[in-house]
């Protein structure tokens, strides 16, 4: 259809001034194919429903902070009111912090056991495995970060009473240090199933986590700064001092911080494998719980105030991940832009 | 020969002592044969997690002291890293290998077509109890939990991959980043960290308030399958949306310039051209998203319950899926005491099918990478 | 079925810099006018400007006119769409649609534009299209394999092929030969003779002997120095250009005296 209803606003100055040149492009094909309206409304619905989709990110996380809240009503309220009604007797915070102080210890044991071993897997297959095995290895890394935390707790359980002995054995030579001291009677945990095991469990989940991204990094070192370092008569472990190691440094602390974030809120391999008590500086006596293993276990029969409080906890450890999250970001930001 | 011997004429100093190739390896089979020997010796008896130790120990002292003499001690230094880099990723591999071979000997030992067709009901502890005492098969089964399984995350896909490729696009082919999309992406960066319980937290806490709207005092009737789902596709969307932003900007600007170049709107350049090129990467990427999600225990128990029976209705009554069932079975037992065993059972058996396919679905998604790639142009 | 462009006044903008100063040129129909100059004087800046491709690199703005047969494709109202069915382009590297095969490329801007076709109907335009390009003998028997599959010269003639297919009315070339050996650039430059018969061709070099050997009428651009805009020094008939140049700038650059 010619569009020669149209007035013509700019007016064709041009010599060919067919009837059809409205304010568009003229056309002259013999077909008749005359340019359509400017508007184009499949570009605008497409780009508006990807403007919708982003928001929606931004109210899902909005969502998330306020529904936690909303429920949180009824603890508060207790709180303010009456804090003896709060599991404890003596009100939240007696209550919150005995898990938040579990959490911590557990997701910085596991951060202490898994970091030395993701940086040494991480330089393995990015700098000494045989070339042809590298990607293999990096296939395993990546499937072991594909298990379920499930799974990972089932294996943990059927293989904690085999760290008795160790726990027996550390007890007797290092109870001296408070976090390997025996129970009163001299005794350990008869099942291994303290919070020592469940942080070495955590530790072997985050182990991928913190691997696949300080790899990524290493394998993002300069090829320049590594063959000068070469050039110069280095040895391959003085080359991975002076160009490897400098060239990651911030890439690491911010990998470990993020495997933090994952320790924090692992709540599985915990939730399965330690049976929980009241706080204990001792790590191989049972004992100690985490925040996102007080909810798993207890939320399936949780009902009234009870149900409130334990969402006000996962609305702690939303915050806690929450900073230990933008920690890391923080990090990553501020030393990019200084290294570009 | 004539090449070599020009070589080798002139740098006699190029050449210096050096261990033959194998020689980390001889060692290290001498220093495990030693510490089998010493920690016989020392402590009366064979105890591999000891013994190992000590092989590692004293491989690491031979290593450098042999090197330091013969090499020099720049190349014993680089023998010792290279020794404890290699062996702490031998260490990482052992409980990996144990894991699976746990999964697979237990779970196979105790799978059959029964279990995978047969739900909980009707199940009591006598039934345990006669199959640990040997007198019948093991009853029960997890079917409902299959079936749990793949329509909570199959609902979690529909939710969560329109919004996640949308997103996608949004940030690679609108936002120009602008402050709407630097804010978006760093709330998804934000979204990856959330622990999966505070996600299943978060969507029951949306459906008891809307249930409580509705009707007071009905919060139990948000524990259904889709609540599941909601739960879920809060730690999938990041996912999807880092996997698929990022095979995006892979795509050549070529493309896109050449589609504009025809006349072609924008939209349908995006449409038409820039999603068929990447779309084997954005499967690939989905692909892995689910397979995360799929293992996620935390968010589905707090959202959707422990069903002992099959349900498919995803927006009514308490649902079950392979990773809820395996904890229920093995911190909650059908039968106590030494009968528990058959549950344990039925929980390793059905780790072994979540552990199969959460690894089908990797492999999938690195063929799906592969076969579906446009064929290399330049 | 060409047309002339008339430019007036062009200045380009990346954000707040100025890129091209000031061109004006007229364009001839029927003709190949060729666009040479040091690199980074804004020639290829130039070429993008006459279908608006360069609005999609983001901040960049235009100012001025250029009109097309008369009427100002940077006018009020005017879509930018439009005004690509009308000039086709042709780019540097050459760019076919990865996931289409030979003839899907061919017709895709005419399918992404919502035209039906009958089978037959495509495949006299997918003929046409490609013997246009000087391509039909060598890929007729394998219309339906992977464009990506065809050599450097050939990818780039299936190219200029899915442009044609849209029946434009100009053709921009944005230095289609600089990634092609000797023997494709032959190919391509006795299509460009071929190819002005029925369209108005632009043509960005880097190569001056291609620039004489292939157009009628030669613009050469310059730029200052770095952060300077780019400008029109001279436009004139190629002939005039290499033996008989106007401006003394022109004649340095010719002969190699650059500087």
């Amino acid at each position: 259809m010619p569009t020669s209803t149209q007035t013509t606003e700019s007016g064709p100055t041009g010599p060919s001034s067919e009837p059809e040149a409205g304010q568009q492009m003229p056309s002259s094909k013999p077909d008749g194919r005359a340019p359509k309206a400017v508007v184009r409304p499949g570009d605008r619905i497409f780009s508006a429903a990807t403007l919708i989709a982003g928001i929606l990110i931004l109210v899902i996380l909005a969502g998330v902070a306020l529904f936690l809240l909303a429920q949180s009503k009824d603890t508060i309220e207790a709180q303010l009111t009456d804090p003896s009604q709060i599991t404890g007797g003596k009100g939240f915070f007696s209550y919150v912090w005995p898990l938040v102080i579990g959490t911590l210890i557990s997701a910085a044991i596991a951060l202490v056991v898994a970091t030395p071993f993701a940086l040494g897997i991480a330089l393995f297959t990015t700098h000494m495995a045989p070339r042809k095995l590298a990607p293999v290895l990096g296939y395993v890394i990546d499937l072991l970060a594909a298990i379920p935390s499930v799974v990972y707790g089932l294996w943990g359980i059927a293989l904690a009473g085999n760290l008795t002995g160790f726990y027996l054995w550390l007890s007797q030579w290092f109870g001296w240090i408070p976090i390997f001291a025996p129970a009163a009677d001299g005794s350990v945990s008869q099942t291994g199933r303290t919070l020592l095991t469940a942080s070495l469990v955590l530790s072997i989940m985050i182990l991928p986590i913190i691997t696949s991204l300080t790899r990524e990094i290493f394998l993002q070192t300069p090829r320049l700064q590594e063959e000068a370092a070469l050039a110069l008569g280095a040895t391959r472990w003085e080359m991975i001092r002076m160009a490897v190691l400098p060239f990651g440094k911030s890439g690491i602390v911010s990998a470990t911080m993020l495997g933090l974030g994952r320790a924090l809120g692992e709540t599985m391999a915990v939730a399965m494998i330690l049976s929980p008590g009241v706080l204990t500086a001792s790590l191989v006596v049972s004992g100690n719980q985490t925040i996102a293993s007080e909810i798993a276990q207890n939320f399936p029969e949780a009902a009234g105030l009870r149900l409130s409080e334990l969402i006000t906890v996962g609305l702690v450890l939303f915050v806690i991940t929450l900073l230990v999250n933008m920690g890391a970001r923080a990090i990553v930001a501020r030393t990019s832009v200084k290294g570009s | 020969m004539t090449t070599a011997d020009t070589v080798v004429s002139k740098p006699a100093k190029l050449t210096s002592k050096q261990l033959p190739k194998a020689t980390p390896w001889v060692v290290a089979a001498a220093s495990i044969i030693a510490a089998i020997v010493i920690s016989f010796i020392a402590f009366g008896g064979f105890n591999i997690p000891v013994a190992a130790v000590l092989a590692g120990l004293i491989n690491l002292i031979a290593v450098f002291v042999l090197s330091a003499s013969y090499e020099g001690r720049r190349k014993a230094v680089d023998r010792v890293a290279t020794t404890i880099v290699t062996s702490t990723f031998i260490l990482a591999c052992v409980p990996l290998v144990s894991l699976l071979w746990l999964t697979v000997s237990k779970g196979g030992a105790a799978i059959s077509g029964d279990l995978l067709t047969r739900t909980m009901l009707g199940m009591k502890g006598v039934l345990d109890q006669q199959y640990v005492a040997g007198e019948a098969t093991l009853a029960g089964g997890f079917y409902h939990a299959i079936v749990g399984t793949v329509l909570i995350t199959v609902a979690a896909c529909i939710i969560s991959i329109p919004v996640g490729v949308l997103t996608a696009i949004y940030l690679v082919e609108y936002a120009n980043k602008n402050r709407l999309g630097k804010a978006i992406t760093f709330l998804v960066d934000v979204m990856t960290g959330i622990p999966s319980i505070v996600a299943g937290l978060f969507a029951f806490a949306l459906f008891s308030t809307v249930a409580n709207l509705i009707m007071p005092a009905s919060a139990g009737i948000a524990k259904t399958g889709f609540t599941a789902a909601v739960a879920l596709s809060v730690l999938m969307i990041p996912i999807v949306v880092r996997n698929t932003e990022e095979i995006l900007r892979l795509v050549p600007m070529d493309l896109r310039e050449a589609s504009y170049a025809l006349g072609v709107p924008k939209w349908k350049t995006i449409v038409k051209i820039v999603l068929p090129t990447s779309v084997s990467g954005i499967l690939s990427g989905v692909t892995i998203a689910i397979a995360r999600v799929i293992g996620e225990t935390a968010p589905i128990m707090v959202t959707a319950g422990f069903a002992k029976t099959l349900n498919w209705n995803l927006f009514s009554g308490w649902m079950s899926t392979l990773p809820t069932f395996i904890y229920d079975s093995q911190l909650r037992p059908v039968s106590p005491g030494a009968a528990a065993l058959a549950s344990s059972e039925r929980a390793w058996a059905a780790a072994l099918v979540l552990v199969v396919l959460v690894m089908v679905l990797n492999l999938l998604a690195r063929i799906i990478a592969k076969v579906l790639a446009p064929k290399a142009g330049r | 079925m060409s047309k002339q462009i008339d430019i007036k006044d062009l200045d380009i903008f990346y954000g707040d810099f100025r890129a091209v100063d000031g061109v004006q040129m007229q364009i001839k129909p029927r003709s190949v006018t060729a666009f040479i100059g040091p690199s980074g004087c804004g020639k290829s800046t130039v070429l993008r400007t006459l279908n608006r491709m360069h609005e999609v690199i983001p901040g960049a703005s235009v100012s001025g006119e250029v009109l097309m047969d008369g009427n100002n494709i940077y006018g009020a109202g005017v879509d930018p769409v439009n005004v690509r069915r009308e000039v086709g382009m042709v780019f540097q590297r050459a760019n076919p649609f990865p996931t289409m095969s030979i003839k899907e490329n061919v017709l895709a801007g005419v399918r992404l534009n919502n035209r039906r076709l009958s089978k037959s109907e495509a495949d006299d335009l997918t003929e046409r299209a490609l013997r246009g390009a000087n391509l039909w003998n060598e890929v007729k028997d394998r219309l339906n394999l992977p464009g990506s599959g065809l050599s450097g010269g050939q990818q780039q003639r299936l190219c200029i092929a899915r442009a044609i297919a849209v029946e434009p009315e100009v053709l921009l070339m944005d230095e289609p030969c600089s990634a092609l050996d000797p023997i494709s650039t032959l190919a391509i430059e006795d299509l460009i003779n071929d190819l002005k018969d029925k369209y108005t061709v632009v043509i960005v070099t880097h190569n001056m002997q291609q620039a004489a050997r292939v157009s009628d009428k030669t613009a050469f651009f310059n730029i200052a120095g770095t952060g300077k805009p780019g400008k029109l020094i001279e436009f004139n008939e190629t002939s005039s250009i290499f033996s008989n140049p106007d401006k003394e700038e022109t004649e340095n650059y010719i002969s190699g005296r650059f500087g």
